[in-house]
């Protein structure tokens, strides 16, 4: 705050600066001028200043509010919660362990998935794609990025996972490996992975390509002229240059990813067991409160909920203002 | 001999390299394009007159449209702008004119980053906790408060943006007039971007128009029509979603109606602020 004091006395000094070339005006009319503007403009300082603290008051809000709507779970349940792997609001116990196993592994399937294609796209896009095609290409990938998660939930239960059913996991299922297990049944934890990193990778691709532009044409042309090959000089000079902003990239996609909605909810299948196979329907945070919020029980069931939620926000808030952290450091490193 | 064998190589791996770029670019744009065809293919057959004036149906009846679930999402978000526009704007001028070197300044725009991506279904449960716990209903004011917290940090961000974007000499040139500070704000900065602003507020309604997981439990929905904003409301994606998920056909080409429309309204606004903003540019 001192520094509104300094800005303040300098919109005081300014107009006073005028006085000498002011001829029409007495003293006392300039001076309660610019009072009036001080006045007006200290004014103007605290409205914006409060409209800017709401964005903050939200948050905190939030917080409180997850906090006390979660304590009776918390106090029922202790530490256990989060360690519990029953999800039976029938019996009234609830444990975050399926929820919290079905976010982290479909995020990390989607980001299994969606690094290499969205690393592939953004180098296409910076390096070997014709100058023509570049912007509509890379406005298509943005527009993409635009889709309400909705539509890619619809989407991938409609069309990807009669698909996915039908083609692919015969074919995995046939590997014979124990993450593959079970019958196909076209929806799981792997084809809600599938959608998320769909969902992602337009996102991711458009962070990459923007970081990839901020290496200096220089440092590239210099490779190029050692006689390097557009691929060595992306692995050896561009990546080394953007990895900060890269991996910030990545992490603000996975900060999406964690709290998706409705592009999980639609395919996951909703079940809360534990299954070590990917192929077998089971259920995330954000997909359990979508489907069991309205109708839960508000003695033990909504607090339960809220706890998810709670749990949900901290994991993701972690993980943006990493993302953010990495991405400021990695902008800060381009503008050296 | 082994030089010609490792010229061999690096220029195998670099074409297998740019292939894959190249491939992983098709993947995307046929990710685009299928999306978007199953989308028109199967959502404009729905898109008739009934599908604009006549309600959702009830289970089992054919025909109806989604009216109510129009109506309630223009309602929601139209109010949801009015509420976030200014909010969002003034905290805008904040960060850029007097936010860049204090301490609040940069915690303010670290956290309305960090709104920005947090997870929509968090800010439901929130809106949850103080807009229908306390009375006991839902109703379409949560869903559009629901709504508004999620589209201020978009404004906020985008004003800010384009605030900074303003040559310091022009406000110099304010100030030496002897204009006061809020008037250099409102009428020579804040007025050189307004294009520019009108894209962060046109951007913050493609975001929520499609928002589903924040009105979930909190507009939740309505059957019949209402424009009654206290009772619960229907709105477009909460009736996508139910009608998606339920095994009457009818309801499902009535989903994908939604579901194309949405697109089309999001991919039309997207398109027309970049048309908006590339002439600002030009000019």
């Amino acid at each position: 705050m001192e520094y509104t004091a300094t800005t303040s006395a300098d919109a005081r000094a300014r107009p006073a600066g005028c006085q000498g070339t002011t001829k029409t005006m007495t003293q006392d009319a300039i001076a309660a001028r610019v009072r009036r503007f001080a006045l007006q403009d200290r004014l103007f300082l605290l409205v914006t200043f409060a409209f800017a603290a709401i964005v903050l008051v939200a948050l905190a809000g939030i917080l409180v509010s997850l906090v006390v709507e979660a304590w009776p779970a918390f106090r029922e349940f202790g530490v256990g919660f989060l360690t519990g792997t029953r999800w039976s609001p029938a019996d009234d116990v609830f444990g975050a362990v399926i929820s919290v196993y079905g976010t982290l592994v479909t995020s990390f399937i989607a980001l299994l998935l969606a690094v290499p294609i969205s690393f592939g796209i953004a180098v296409f896009l910076t390096e070997t794609c014709p100058k023509s095609l570049r912007r509509p290409l890379g406005t298509a990938i943005e527009l993409l990025a635009g889709v309400p998660s909705i539509i890619y939930g619809f989407w991938g239960l409609f069309v990807l996972a009669p698909v996915f059913q039908e083609y692919v996991q015969p074919l995995l299922i046939a590997t014979g490996l124990p993450l593959f297990e079970g019958p196909p049944l076209g929806i799981g934890i792997f084809t809600a992975g599938l959608v998320l990193s769909l969902m992602v990778i337009p996102f991711i691709a458009s962070v990459m390509r923007d970081v990839f532009e901020t290496v200096p044409p220089v440092l590239k042309e210099s490779a190029y002229g050692l006689g390097c090959t557009t691929w060595e000089v992306v692995r050896n000079i561009v990546l080394p240059y953007t990895r900060v902003g890269v991996i910030g990239g990545v992490m603000l996609g996975l900060g999406r990813a964690l709290g998706e909605t409705m592009a999980v909810t639609f395919v996951i299948g909703n079940a809360n067991r534990l299954a070590s196979s990917l192929f077998a329907p089971g259920n995330s945070i954000a997909s359990t409160l979508a489907n069991e919020f309205a109708e839960a029980d508000p003695v033990l069931h909504v607090p339960a909920l809220f706890a998810l939620g709670l749990l949900l926000f901290v994991i993701t808030v972690v993980v943006l203002a990493a993302a953010k952290w990495l991405t400021a450091r990695g902008t800060a490193a381009a503008g050296r | 001999m082994t030089k010609v064998s490792l010229y061999r190589r690096r220029k195998f791996t670099n074409a297998l390299g740019l292939a894959l770029s190249a491939l992983s670019m098709a993947l995307g744009l046929v990710g685009l394009t299928w999306i978007l065809w199953t989308l028109l293919y199967n959502g404009l057959t729905a898109l008739g007159p009934d599908f604009f004036l006549q309600s959702t149906p009830a289970p089992g009846t054919p025909g109806g449209g989604m009216a109510n679930a129009i109506v309630g999402s223009l309602l929601m978000v139209a109010f949801a702008t009015l509420v976030s526009t200014p909010i969002g704007i003034l905290a805008g001028i904040y960060l850029a004119e007097y936010g860049s070197v204090s301490r609040f300044g940069s915690l303010t725009r670290f956290v309305t980053d960090i709104m920005l991506s947090a997870p929509s279904i968090v800010i439901g449960l929130f809106v949850y906790a103080i807009a229908v716990a306390t009375t006991r209903h839902f109703s379409g004011w949560a869903g559009s408060l629901a709504l508004s917290l999620i589209a201020v940090p978009v404004v906020v961000r985008t004003t800010e943006n384009m605030l900074k974007l303003v040559p310091g000499s022009l406000r110099e040139a304010a100030f030496a007039l002897g204009a006061p500070r809020w008037k250099v704000s409102l009428s020579v900065t804040l007025r050189a971007v307004r294009g520019g602003v009108l894209t962060g507020v046109l951007l913050a309604v493609a975001r929520i128009i499609g928002e589903t997981a924040p009105l979930l439990f909190t507009a939740l929905n309505n059957q019949f029509f209402t424009a009654d904003m206290s009772k619960p409301m229907a709105n477009l994606p909460v009736v996508i979603y139910n009608f998606a998920m339920s095994p009457y056909e009818d309801w499902q080409r009535l989903a994908w109606g939604g579901a194309a429309l949405i697109a089309l309204i999001v991919l039309t606004i997207n398109i027309a602020t970049r048309i908006l903003f590339r002439d600002k540019l030009r000019s």
